[in-house]
């Protein structure tokens, strides 16, 4: 009989332990994330009141009757400003995404050859900048890219070009900011991953007559697929809707729907508009997001 | 089968298990109606290839795994409910999984302070355990400065600690290289044998299960294929699938011809096979014959006997230094395991020699299944 | 691929990574109020640092915020590690996992718009949470939250499962196995959790942006609307002080977990040749 009592107790025990490590997480997210989401999602479809946004129940005759306003919506399709800054936006980010990867890759595999006892240093030294403020790194390239800054100091001294270019302000400076930010979240997953690489084989390539480009081609870069993709999405879906870069090194030119968005909610007040910008801007990295998530949880096992 | 009906309770029985099953996801049987009861004092193994059940099995006894059906018993009391912290049973992991945080000391106490025993005792106790397991100087010292060795002793002494009714031998020697496995084999066993507790002791190597264990349970499938002494299970397997799992064996496939009370005969395509069996057997049954490579004589002179022999040509040979194997294709195209010691004789037996191989009528197990 | 190609390529990108945070730092001793056209060295930009209220007080600010939401971080990343770690299967484990990965992945546009637009409706309907420290506290606990499970999973990932048995076998309950086993194994993963997400808070612009109120500036906000006037010599000053305290404690720590794997290493090696001598 107290061996009943003491597997009831057991069993209690055990469901309340589950109950609070579950339970204490998910109200966590669902409070700060999923109810943020569906709150985004139904301010979209309000009307926005002069200070506030308008209620989408009221209550007729006593039956609610739901009030959906389309408005931003037919607002962001119509004006192609929207339709063009999204465009932009996902350019600078496959952009962003593209030379991060060529820069990224080869540095990776460097790392992972160079003797293993400088390794560690090394992979220091990519995360040193990442651990130091990326406000501040980012003003560092205003005082480099400015009219009479160090990099045209240097082109001038060098006598690749004869006065000051503007550097800074335009698509270039706004494109040097981004892979510098985003440079060391794709080195490091790549790093990562070729460093799991056994190195049997490309020596088993290399036994069965591969040159080593070919090795390369043929098992290095296949074999480093998820490293790849991870490090792409860790570039390419923060920096779609990035805003501190744009708005520091981009002049007023260029279009970034972060700025736009950021722009809705401080300076017009819109909130149903900055909204519905987010929500198509969620849509548009859902699929990016899918992707990496099925990526992690396969290198997960 | 039947040797869930041998199953007698008696009054030493320390551990019975009854009618065990485990079945994941509702199709997977990774145990299935096991039934078994070991004796105090006794170590009983659980042996089998991987996937056999035998680790699903051990850990049902340890706790971390309910059972889908049947009961555990330990000393008459039902302990298939109760979680592993409330079972008198210790388990040595596999790989030891000692406390990388804690000292040889700390790792030993560990259970001991769970029982709230006094400052005092658990101190006399903890001495005593590394005095039985020769690591008293590395008392202080954590896991990851010890060598396999020592690590497996603290695990050892870690788990007899607490004085379990039943310890639990996960692939004791499994994390062991070749040389220190035979060495701490003996060691083991006459530790548990001084401390005088009842083992369970799961391993794949049939050797570390002949040496150690007084009774052996071969496993495959999720079932007990035969429960026997050491000499049992390799003497007398009782199906091919045991034959050929413990150690080598060469089979041959034949048909009774005649049968009477002690003896049989019986007709494979490379001889005819005279054989002291009692088991039911009759007349136009087809049976396997199991025959170990150390039980054959290789000569080159024609056996006298009209039976349990026959012929072929030596085609591979390997010399062990203690002992040689060869391999000798029959005119049937079966080819023959043999081992022979390496006596003071000189062996004149070479590759492509044409020899003679023949046993005793003792020798052959027939099978039925 | 020759080895001088590799070792340029390096070179560039390290230096590409480098060169401005160095430029900072040497143009923060300009003496002239134009921060790209050198005059002479100083550090009358440090003197005039002591006297700048404003950033002082954004800094104190900042350090409480990242502080305490380093704390909230780790103790909810632990939570929700120790959820989707321990337990394969759940009701609804997907959704915990894809709201826990979403702050991670989002842009901070959004994250920051979606949790005003949330507080805002809370505040309609209780009377608060005012904008504030409050306010700033929560977005950033989010945002590390979800940093520190993915540094705290991949630690528990590594750790052997069977210790847990261990513990329990020997007699430990669930919280025990816990206290005694789990989270002394945690600690170094706990401790780079908080202080990865004391980093995070104090570098973040944005999410402090949507979440602050009047009276409650964080440094980078300050510094962002500093630097989006223009280039300022005040900024290049708390910028190296930054800069400097964030890298020797970087430094400090990483030569300490260095010289702790060293020293494994030696012990392993001197059991090794004990061992030998034995046998």
């Amino acid at each position: 009989m107290s061996g009943l009592a003491q597997m009831v107790d057991e069993v209690r025990a055990r469901l309340g332990g589950r109950r609070w490590l579950i339970g204490v997480p998910y109200l966590w997210y669902v409070l700060l994330v999923l109810i943020p989401l569906l709150i985004i999602i139904k301010i979209s479809f309000s009307e926005m009141l002069i200070t506030e946004v308008a209620s989408m129940l009221t209550w007729r005759q006593g039956w609610p009757s739901l009030h959906l306003n389309f408005d931003s919506y037919v607002f962001l399709a119509t004006d192609t400003l929207y339709f063009d800054t999204y465009l932009s936006s996902i350019k600078y980010a496959l952009a962003t995404t593209l030379i991060c990867l060529l820069i990224g890759y080869p540095f990776a595999y460097f790392m992972v050859r160079s003797p293993a006892h400088v390794q560690h240093t090394l992979v220091m030294l990519v995360m040193l900048p990442f651990w130091t403020s990326f406000l501040l790194r980012i003003y560092a390239w205003k005082i480099m890219l400015a009219d009479d800054g160090v990099i045209n100091a240097l082109l001038i001294h060098l006598g690749i070009i004869d006065g000051a270019i503007q550097i800074m302000n335009t698509p270039t400076s706004l494109m040097i900011g981004m892979v510098y930010s985003y440079l060391p979240f794709m080195i490091l997953p790549l790093y990562a991953n070729l460093s799991k690489l056994d190195m049997r084989y490309l020596e088993a390539a290399a036994d069965l007559g591969a040159s080593p480009w070919k090795t390369f081609w043929l098992v290095t870069v296949p074999l480093s697929k998820a490293g790849i993709i991870a490090g792409a999405m860790l570039v390419f879906i923060p920096a779609v809707g990035e805003y501190v870069i744009p708005e520091l090194l981009g002049g007023s030119d260029t279009l970034m729907i972060g700025r736009v968005l950021w722009d809705e909610f401080f300076s017009n007040n819109d909130w149903s508009m900055a909204s519905a910008v987010a929500v198509v801007m969620i849509l548009l990295i859902l699929l990016p997001m899918a992707i990496l998530n099925k990526y992690q949880t396969e290198a997960a096992r | 089968m039947v040797i869930q009906s041998e199953v007698k309770t008696t009054e030493q029985d320390l551990l019975r298990v009854v009618g065990l099953s485990k079945i994941y996801d509702g199709t997977v049987k990774a145990v299935e109606d096991v039934a078994f009861s070991v004796q105090k004092g006794e170590v009983f193994a659980l042996l089998g290839g991987s996937g056999c059940g035998k680790s699903t099995l051990l850990r049902m006894l340890a706790g971390f795994e309910t059972p889908t059906q049947g009961n555990i018993f330990l000393a008459g009391k039902d302990i298939t409910s109760l979680p592993p912290y409330q079972r008198p049973i210790n388990m040595m992991f596999q790989s030891y999984a000692l406390f990388p945080h804690l000292t040889v000391w700390d790792n030993i106490a560990f259970g001991l302070r769970r029982d709230g025993m006094a400052k005092a005792d658990i101190a006399n106790r903890v001495e005593s355990m590394l005095s039985l397991v020769q690591l008293n100087q590395f008392a202080r010292r954590k896991p990851h400065q010890l060598s396999g060795g020592q690590q497996q002793r603290v695990a050892l002494a870690r788990s007899l600690a607490k004085r379990p009714q039943l310890l639990l031998l996960d692939e004791p020697l499994g994390a062991l290289d070749k040389k220190l496995r035979e060495k701490t084999q003996f060691e083991l066993i006459n530790i548990v044998q001084e401390v005088g507790v009842t083992c369970v002791l799961v391993t794949h190597d049939q050797e570390e299960a002949m040496t150690m264990a007084s009774r052996i349970a071969v496993m495959g499938g999720g079932r007990f294929l035969q429960v026997g002494r050491p000499r049992e299970i390799y003497e007398v397997p009782n199906s091919v699938q045991v034959a050929d799992f413990v150690g080598n064996v060469n089979l041959f496939q034949g048909e009774v011809t005649a049968a009477d009370a002690t003896c049989i005969t019986v007709r494979s395509a490379e001889c005819m096979h005279a054989v002291t069996h009692s088991a039911a057997v009759r007349v136009g049954m087809r049976v396997s014959l199991a025959l170990r490579p150390e039980k054959i004589t290789l000569t080159q002179v024609l056996p006298l006997a009209d039976d349990n022999w026959c012929v072929g040509e030596v085609v591979e040979l390997a010399y062990f230094g203690a002992y040689t194997t060869y391999h000798v294709k029959l005119d049937s195209g079966m080819v023959l395991k043999v081992q022979a010691m390496n006596g003071t004789q000189t062996n004149v037996i070479a590759v492509g020699h044409r020899v003679y191989a023949s046993w005793h009528t003792l020798a052959v197990v027939v099978l039925t299944q | 691929m020759n080895n001088a190609f590799a070792k340029s390529w390096m070179i560039a990108v390290y230096a590409f990574l480098y060169l401005p945070i160095i430029t900072l730092v040497v143009y923060s001793f300009n003496a002239s109020p134009l921060v790209t056209v050198w005059s002479h060295a100083s550090v009358k930009w440090y003197v005039a640092l002591m006297a700048d209220d404003d950033l002082i007080s954004a800094v104190k600010l900042s350090l409480e915020i990242a502080f305490l939401s380093a704390l909230m971080s780790v103790f909810f990343g632990t939570f929700t590690a120790f959820a989707l770690n321990r337990y394969r299967r759940f009701s609804g484990r997907t959704l915990l996992s894809s709201m826990a990965s979403a702050p991670l992945v989002m842009p901070d546009v959004i994250v920051g718009l979606s949790l005003l637009l949330m507080l805002v409706s809370v505040q309609h309907w209780l009377g608060f949470p005012d904008r504030g420290l409050f306010t700033i506290l929560l977005g950033h606990a989010l945002l590390g939250a979800a940093y520190a499970n993915v540094v705290i999973t991949s630690r528990l990932r590594e750790m052997d499962g069977r210790l847990d048995e261990a513990a329990m076998d020997l007699g430990c309950k669930p919280f025990q196995v816990f206290r005694l086993v789990t989270l002394p194994l945690l600690v170094p993963a706990l401790v780079s959790a908080f202080l990865l997400t004391f980093t995070l808070s104090f570098d973040d612009v944005v999410l402090s942006s949507f979440l602050s109120g009047p009276g409650y500036s964080t440094l980078p906000m300050v510094i962002f609307s500093r630097a989006r006037l223009g280039l300022n010599p005040s900024i290049n000053a708390a910028a190296t002080v930054i800069i400097s305290v964030v890298t020797i404690g970087v430094i400090a720590l990483s030569l300490y977990q260095a010289r702790a794997a060293r020293q494994r290493k030696r012990e392993m090696a001197l059991v090794y040749s004990e061992s030998n001598q034995n046998t």
